[in-house]
């Protein structure tokens, strides 16, 4: 055999063996851990972190399979939409009722602050509109002057 | 009256309906019971779905005019198995005379699903119900739950929890009776 021919042959077979090298060396991409805090187990209607029953323990080998085989955690997330319906996500869909979720809080936030905007400039007004009368010099009452007075008289300070 | 005090009372209708509207849909249907104990028949719900271990989908209008036991089950549901060898008995049975059952899957993973079948050597076809759209539809609380359905495809009896031989014999007898 040649050089170039054993130079053609080495080449070759680096190329074939470093994208799996690769993958190798990457894997696994994820771990049980990571991800049963983000799904549910659907039957027990809970978080799988905290699930305890059967179905949560197959969910679970599920999951570890698909870990070993070198998925990526939104590949493993999407294989599970798949096998139990988008419930399995713990987070709400972004649609139907469960929009509601994201949009109620939002839209009170929106009010509230709305809200504030429209009732501060009027509380705004009309403490300047009670201080004014002070402020501005004038007369104090007389019946509020006489008044006041007489509540000194009752102190002996 | 002033727009601070309409606003919060809108804000607070708009809560209420909400609310309403979540105890509303999440609750059990039960319009096809209600129907049943009226003595009609009311049309069974439909959907297409994925077939269990192929890679095809099928739905219950496939089986039009064949009497049809439709099973919803689950691999990790006790019941389930205990009415397995029942179901794969009156598949046996029903089908020398125009029926079938037809299995629908519940929160299950598939590869689960599929050792169940080789297990209890279920030779009955499986839809897999990911999204729980056809189970919601027949206003299911569990599983297993089981609807005879005639072959016009009108449900003809309910049976909510595990079904037993006798009383499955005697509601699928007449349906079977009936015309082709």
């Amino acid at each position: 055999m040649s050089r170039a021919t054993a130079l053609a042959w080495l080449t070759a077979a680096l190329l074939t063996l470093a994208p799996a090298a690769a993958l190798a060396a990457e894997c696994p991409r994820t771990s049980l851990a990571d991800i049963e805090d983000e799904v549910m187990c659907p039957v027990c209607g809970t978080a799988l972190g905290i699930a305890g029953a059967p179905q949560a323990k197959r969910e679970r080998e599920l999951i570890k399979s698909l870990v070993a085989k070198c998925m990526t955690k939104e590949e493993i997330k999407d294989r599970l939409v798949a096998e139990f319906g988008p419930r399995v996500l713990a987070l709400p869909a972004r649609k139907g009722f469960d929009l509601a979720v994201y949009v109620v809080p939002i839209a009170a936030l929106l009010l509230g602050l709305v809200g504030l905007g429209l009732a501060l400039p009027r509380w705004r007004r009309r403490r300047a509109a009670g201080i004014a009368p002070v402020s501005d010099g004038e007369a104090f009452p007389e019946a509020d002057a006489r008044r006041l007075a007489d509540d000194l008289a009752r102190y002996d300070l | 009256m002033r727009a601070g005090p309409i606003t919060a009372l809108i804000a607070a209708a708009a809560l209420v309906g909400l609310l309403t509207y979540g105890v509303s849909t999440s609750g059990s249907d039960t319009t096809l019971d209600e129907a049943l104990a009226r003595d009609e028949r009311p049309a069974a719900p439909d959907r297409r779905l994925p077939v269990l271990g192929r890679d095809e989908t099928g739905s219950l209008a496939e089986h039009r005019g064949t009497v049809v036991v439709l099973n919803f089950w689950a691999s990790w549901c006790v019941p389930c198995r205990d009415e397995a060898p029942l179901l794969q008995r009156i598949h046996e049975r029903i089908a020398e005379r125009g029926g079938t059952v037809l299995g629908v899957t519940y929160n299950d993973a598939s590869r689960d699903a599929l050792a169940f079948v080789k297990e209890f050597g279920n030779s009955y076809p499986s839809l897999r119900d990911v999204e729980g759209e056809l189970y919601r539809a027949y206003g299911n609380v569990g599983v297993p739950e089981t609807f005879v359905i005639d072959r016009r495809g009108r449900i003809a009896a309910i049976f909510r929890g595990p079904v037993q031989r006798a009383p499955l014999e005697r509601a699928l007898a007449p349906v079977l009776a009936e015309p082709r």
